[in-house]
């Protein structure tokens, strides 16, 4: 899918008598050496930070967490996060500098001339409000008559290929999909027809197929209205289909900006290629076939679940041989993480039999033998959420290895192994888990998963909560794991990443497997239509500057650590 | 693959943000309740010791002032008022202390186990609880204590109940949100008893509204046994007792304000001294809790 031709699917006379008066290629945001600073710290957030943004262009600006990229995002609605000040630089709107603006002023800003997509839609609507009060509202221009506010707010919403209809201007946002939420968000910002429009990670709480169409949307809307746009994101496959100007941002500054085909052709900052190298690339071909084994370590057969009367998975047959990572591919609700939690035992309601090792395990974890326990192991999503933060690292790690093992005779060597194991130094053993970054937290939830020496990890999308450079570490940490003989069950939304790390996949959609084979065969050759849907919306991107090396540069990495473990 | 966002081993690890006692101890109250309560705490710990007088020990004439050898004259009975005043403290404070303290320990079990529970556990513990709710905690202790009489050990038990079921309340509520977090999933993963889990992953990520909680309940009891010794409901005469000294010289009061006034100030202000300790503790607990940082 190409969102860079110059088609306007929404574009009607409206539009093109619009683009009369807003002509295309004027610079219509500046900003210049901008530096934003944190109370009481006076560390620059961002320090000296100049972009330019012309009428219908995208700017990507692309950086990690932390980075400084929504704070930027911010200060070009004249709004501060708490505790931060600017203290340098200007932004002009139009030739407007919001420094010199009052508060009313601002207000009048503020939605008008620059609109603002935060991440999530849920936090971008009023839950208690119809959507047709808060489209109103996002206009708020005394100008227009009653008539004429209704017919604009009609207008946007079949613009975002909503139903224009009272009733569906009636439902309050609960009632919509996630990914109609975000349309409505698009919706609001719009409304106004904003000469600036500021989208902070607008899809990434999305699934790829409705994210394909929010940038879609989001494309058309910016060409059609002559509105310049600044895509927030640290997702450089997003960013490269979709911006017409890249800026990296590193540690509060802008360390590479140019034109998106200069920067993807020809990164000049180390940073940014490291960004380029770390986004998992969609591999069609190359993939070695699995060898069937006779009795594979877990075979799941004929699983249904659900909660209560709900059914969320039905009649599931997978198997997960030994040394062998099986990817669980699916969009949010179609019940992988129910699936992952009945192998740990952790969700109790399901029926159909687990063989592990060719026992049956229990339902329960509480009614699984010790040794079951031990040779399964789970990964949680958010590494935020699965520390204790109240132990430090080396309880969290000798906690399960007690349980299930026993007392070890020299602890430190136990946690220092594992730590390694997770490519951690021994030394982060005395820290707390607020003392850790997010990377480093889920390195500890895998250091406390190996620490009993598993068969079988399961991961439960322990990549989606952190950043794409990171992300690619714990992959490659991944892969070593299973070049030591263990078996994943890795649970994902992102075919990308399943093509590059997994053996065989299998695609839930909606609680039922479609399409379940070796990765090549599924990548290269899908059978099923959503399979195809998946492969086609994922965003299609190329390593193409000089010298980049092998895509994730996991393969080239794999052999090294193949090769290093049959040294040992 | 190295670069800036890989950890390197070099790095010293970032500071701890401060704990929860550092972070009220910032706030000016804090140290003004600390103050105001180190004060009294002091005055009835140390007061039996450096008494010029034993506690029944007869000086003067009744409600007589300027009396010489005595700093505020006699009470009632012509005790020494200041004697009285530095023995009556510390029996206050023990009973206070004790019924919070069993009284939170209590709750905390309780709130502990239902939150995580569930189901009927979770019924059965908390429906009983609204039943205790459901009388006054003045009311139910004066009940009691005029069918089976003033007893010391009585006192701490009633006013422990009392405080039981709105200490649980809270503490359910704070295990609710922990138990959502994947540690806890985690350890029952691994299949750690859950009594384990409940004081190993659950207690220590409840302290904070457990400090406050146990600050406010005792302030509450002192008010309480206070009220009950005024009441007669308490300590027993000849006792040297702040609520009881109050109840016993308010008939001479316009002749001899010093035997009223003391107890009065010092419980106000131990109080005000508790209160505002707590006010800070919930406080900073508020900083601390305000969600995952992310």
């Amino acid at each position: 899918m190409t969102l860079n031709e110059n088609t306007e699917p929404g574009g009607t006379g409206a539009g093109d008598t619009r683009r009369k008066d807003r002509p295309d290629g004027e610079t219509v945001l500046v900003v210049d050496g901008l530096t934003v600073i944190g109370r009481p710290s006076d560390v620059e957030i961002i320090s000296g930070v100049s972009i330019t943004v012309k009428r219908g262009e995208i700017l990507g600006l692309v950086g990690e967490s932390g980075s400084g990229k929504t704070t930027l995002g911010l200060s070009l609605l004249a709004h501060c996060k708490r505790a931060t000040e600017i203290v340098g630089g200007q932004v002009l709107v139009s030739g407007q500098d919001l420094a010199t603006l009052n508060e009313r002023e601002v207000r009048q800003l503020r939605g008008r001339a620059v609109a603002y997509i935060p991440q999530s839609p849920a936090s971008a609507l009023n839950p208690a409000l119809r959507l047709g009060v808060q489209l109103t509202e996002a206009l708020h221009d005394g100008s227009l008559s009653d008539k004429e506010v209704r017919a604009r707010v009609r207008e946007v919403m079949r613009e975002v290929a909503l139903p224009d209809d009272d009733a569906f201007l009636r439902r309050y946002p609960h009632q919509l999909s996630g990914g109609q939420q975000q349309r409505v968000a698009i919706a609001m910002a719009f409304v106004g027809r904003p000469d600036v429009i500021v989208l902070d990670e607008p899809t990434t709480g999305l699934d790829v197929t409705t994210q394909a169409h929010v940038l879609e949307t989001i494309r058309s809307m910016t060409r059609d209205y002559g509105t310049a746009g600044v895509y927030i994101s640290h997702d450089m496959a997003v960013v490269a289909d979709l911006a017409d100007d890249i800026a990296v941002m590193y540690r509060g500054e802008v360390v590479e900006h140019g034109r998106a085909q200069t920067v993807l052709s020809d990164p000049r900052h180390a940073y940014t290629r490291q960004l380029l190298m770390a986004v998992p690339l969609l591999k069609t071909s190359g993939h070695e076939e699995p060898e069937p084994e006779e009795e594979p370590l877990l075979r799941i057969s004929g699983l249904s679940a659900g909660y209560g009367r709900t059914q969320v998975l039905e009649g599931i047959d997978v198997s997960v041989s030994r040394g062998e990572c099986v990817a669980l591919l699916g969009e949010s609700g179609s019940g992988k993480t129910t699936l992952s939690r009945s192998v740990a035992g952790l969700h109790h309601q399901f029926t159909g039999e687990i063989l592990f090792d060719g026992e049956p395990l229990a339902t329960s974890s509480y009614r699984r033998t010790a040794e079951q326990r031990r040779r399964v192991q789970y990964v949680f999503q958010n590494p935020y959420e699965a520390l204790n933060p109240r132990k430090r690292v080396r309880e969290q790690v000798l906690g399960p290895y007690r349980h299930l093992v026993g007392r070890p005779d020299d602890p430190d060597a136990v946690v220092a192994e594992a730590l390694e194991r997770a490519a951690l130094p021994a030394s982060y053993a005395d820290r707390f888990p607020e003392q850790l970054s997010g990377g480093e937290r889920q390195r500890v939830c895998i250091a406390r998963a190996v620490a009993t020496r598993p068969d079988l990890l399961v991961c439960d999308e322990i990549t989606s909560a952190l950043d794409v450079s990171v992300q690619a570490e714990i992959v490659k940490l991944l892969r070593e794991l299973q070049d030591q003989g263990m078996a994943l069950l890795f649970v994902t939304h992102n075919i990308a990443l399943v093509s590059n790390i997994a053996e065989r996949v299998a695609i839930l959609n909606r609680g039922e497997i479609v399409e379940y084979g070796p990765v090549g065969e599924v990548m290269s050759s899908p059978r099923h239509e959503y399979t195809r849907a998946l492969i086609a919306d994922t965003p299609d991107f190329e390593l193409s500057f000089p010298g980049a090396p092998e895509r994730l540069g996991m393969d080239a990495e794999r052999k090294g650590a193949s090769d290093r473990v049959a040294e040992g | 693959m190295t670069g800036p966002s890989t950890s390197t081993p070099a790095t010293a690890a970032p500071r701890r943000r401060p704990g929860l006692f550092r972070t009220a101890w910032r706030f000016g109250r804090t140290k003004v309740g600390v103050a105001l309560t180190g004060l009294i705490v002091l005055i009835a710990v140390l007061g039996p010791f450096v008494a010029p007088y034993t506690a029944t020990e007869f000086v003067s004439k009744p409600f007589e002032t300027g009396v010489d050898g005595t700093l505020f004259g006699g009470d009632n009975r012509g005790r020494d008022v200041f004697t009285r005043f530095l023995w009556g403290g510390w029996t206050l404070l023990l009973l206070a202390v004790a019924s919070a303290g069993i009284g939170v320990a209590a709750g905390t079990v309780i709130g502990v186990i239902a939150g995580y529970r569930r189901g009927w556990v979770d019924d059965v513990l908390m429906r009983t609880n609204d039943v205790l709710l459901a009388f006054p905690q003045l009311i139910a202790a004066l009940l009691v204590m005029s069918i089976l009489g003033p007893k010391v050990w009585l006192i701490v038990a009633v006013i422990a109940v009392s405080h039981m079921p709105r200490v649980a309340r809270v503490i359910r509520e704070a295990t609710r949100k922990v138990i959502e977090q994947d540690y806890v999933k985690a350890a029952e993963a691994i299949g750690l008893p859950r009594w384990r889990i409940m004081t190993v992953e659950i207690l220590p990520n409840v302290t904070s509204p457990l400090l406050v909680e146990l600050g406010l309940r005792l302030t509450y009891s002192i008010g309480v046994v206070a009220v009950l010794g005024f009441l007669g409901m308490g300590l027993q005469p000849p006792t040297a007792d702040w609520g009881l000294m109050i109840n016993e010289n308010r008939q001479g009061m316009a002749i001899q304000p010093w035997a009223v006034a003391l107890p009065v100030t010092a419980i106000a202000v131990l109080t005000v001294g508790a209160n505002l300790i707590t006010d800070g503790l919930s406080r900073a607990a508020i900083g601390i809790d305000r969600g995952v940082e992310k």
